[in-house]
């Protein structure tokens, strides 16, 4: 039995420190967000220039200036924090974020990532993911595993244009949790009855 | 000091001119300047390039002069969300630079600071990195520019009449940095004060940076993706 959404999202959550800081982008990982418990001490960080975002506002307290990087409204924590964008990107590039939490398109072996871009498909740009894979201490990618053609989207070299070089140092699927080293990709964790054959490991 | 204080935002765009450098603060359509770009649809310039994160998101914000066919270039990181965007790229009747929002970001910084360049590790061995210097510190780094501008507008929740300003919550974004970055800042305040009245440890942003500053009208704050935690 394959792993749903949200025990991919549980399984992520589970390799957060305490009093972590923690980058959810757009897409599956937005899943992590809304599984977070409410007694947790991370500290959610938002590129847009927030750090201890805490779910949702209610009509009361929604305001149209507290926003996350997908542009919906949040709530904050106490001991958050608001700063430019400038400050944001350098908590992240200066390695001072604990853990990224990205989509992913293919993930190789060389821990490289493409996330962002099909050639000649739309182009809808980056975004902030260039400057998360090489910043944030730990990369976790959290994808479906097999393509709509039912390739693996692990793969030996990825072929999309890259987001990141030798970046990623997790990748959460729903057969599994793996580790791309280089050269394969360690199995950490497969999900109850999943064999290695139905992965299609490179 | 009180020279730099205009009518509105079309006395502070009086020398606004085609082929002009623009910078527009705001994250989507959070904290972008409302009454500086409607003015804007009002003027007749074009062969603009402008420098802004999203360039307006579902027929808002700068999509207002987009669609005008004002903007030549475009340089930001995120377009999705943004279909006449989308369909000027396909039509190749605008340029766009697509660029790392970290990078994006430093880039200004780096313009209102006197720093030329930096090399950054974002972006090696991507697209974005075609026909750039690569230089090895601890891992490759690419060289990236200095993004200037003519004129910045900005919107701030409070701001004096020396420009000193004051944001709200996540409203701040690019806008500090564009006002440090561009020759002209025109920042559009909800709320114009006098001298003294924010506190010195409370101001985001010294006057300094700021050229022109007049007091908003109509500001309609729109909400992209409006959650609740009852529906989410």
């Amino acid at each position: 039995m394959s792993w749903t959404k949200e025990q991919m999202a549980d399984k992520v959550i589970s390799l957060f420190k305490p009093g972590s800081s923690i980058n959810l982008g757009i897409g599956m990982p937005t899943a992590v967000a809304e599984r977070i418990p409410p007694q947790s001490d991370f500290m959610i960080h938002s590129e847009n220039g927030v750090l201890g975002v805490k779910g949702r506002p209610t009509k009361e307290t929604v305001s149209p200036t507290l926003i996350n990087a997908g542009k919906e409204t949040i709530s904050i924590n106490k001991g958050a924090s608001f700063f430019d964008s400038s400050m944001s990107f350098g908590m992240i590039r200066g390695g001072h974020i604990d853990y990224c939490v990205l989509g992913g398109m293919e993930v190789d072996c060389e821990q490289s990532l493409a996330n962002w871009a099909i050639p000649g498909k739309k182009i809808t740009g980056m975004g902030g993911a260039m400057d998360l894979v090489n910043g944030a201490k730990q990369v976790i990618i959290m994808m479906t595993h097999f393509s709509k053609d039912g390739e693996s989207k692990l793969v030996k070299k990825c072929t999309l244009p890259l987001t990141g070089y030798k970046v990623v140092d997790l990748v959460v699927t729903e057969m599994g949790l793996f580790r791309p080293n280089g050269s394969t990709f360690e199995i950490i964790d497969l999900a109850d009855g999943v064999t290695k054959e139905q992965l299609k490991l490179p | 000091m009180s020279s730099k204080v205009f009518k509105d935002a079309q006395s502070a765009l009086h020398d606004f001119k085609s082929g002009s450098t623009l910078m527009s603060g705001g994250f989507g359509l959070c904290g972008i300047a409302e009454n500086c770009i409607d003015a804007l649809t009002k003027m007749d310039v074009k062969d603009l390039t402008v420098i802004s994160n999203n360039i307006g998101n579902s027929g808002r914000g700068l999509v207002k002069i987009l669609v005008q066919n004002k903007i030549k270039k475009a340089y930001c990181s995120y377009v999705g969300g943004n279909p006449d965007l989308e369909k000027q790229m396909m039509a190749k009747t605008i340029e766009v630079e697509l660029v790392p929002q970290g990078t994006f970001a430093e880039r200004i910084r780096a313009a209102g600071m006197g720093i030329r360049a930096f090399y950054t590790p974002t972006g090696f061995a991507t697209p974005v990195a075609e026909g750039k210097d690569v230089k090895n510190f601890d891992r490759p780094c690419i060289l990236e520019t200095a993004l200037h501008a003519d004129f910045a507008i900005i919107k701030a929740q409070k701001g004096d009449t020396y420009g000193n300003l004051w944001f709200k919550e996540t409203a701040r974004n690019f806008s500090p940095l564009m006002a440090m970055a561009a020759k002209t800042t025109i920042v559009e305040v909800e709320e114009l004060v006098e001298l003294g009245e924010i506190a010195p440890e409370d101001i985001h942003l010294p006057g300094l940076f700021v050229q022109r500053i007049f007091q908003g009208k109509d500001y309609k704050n729109d909400i992209e993706f409006l959650l609740l935690e009852d529906q989410s």
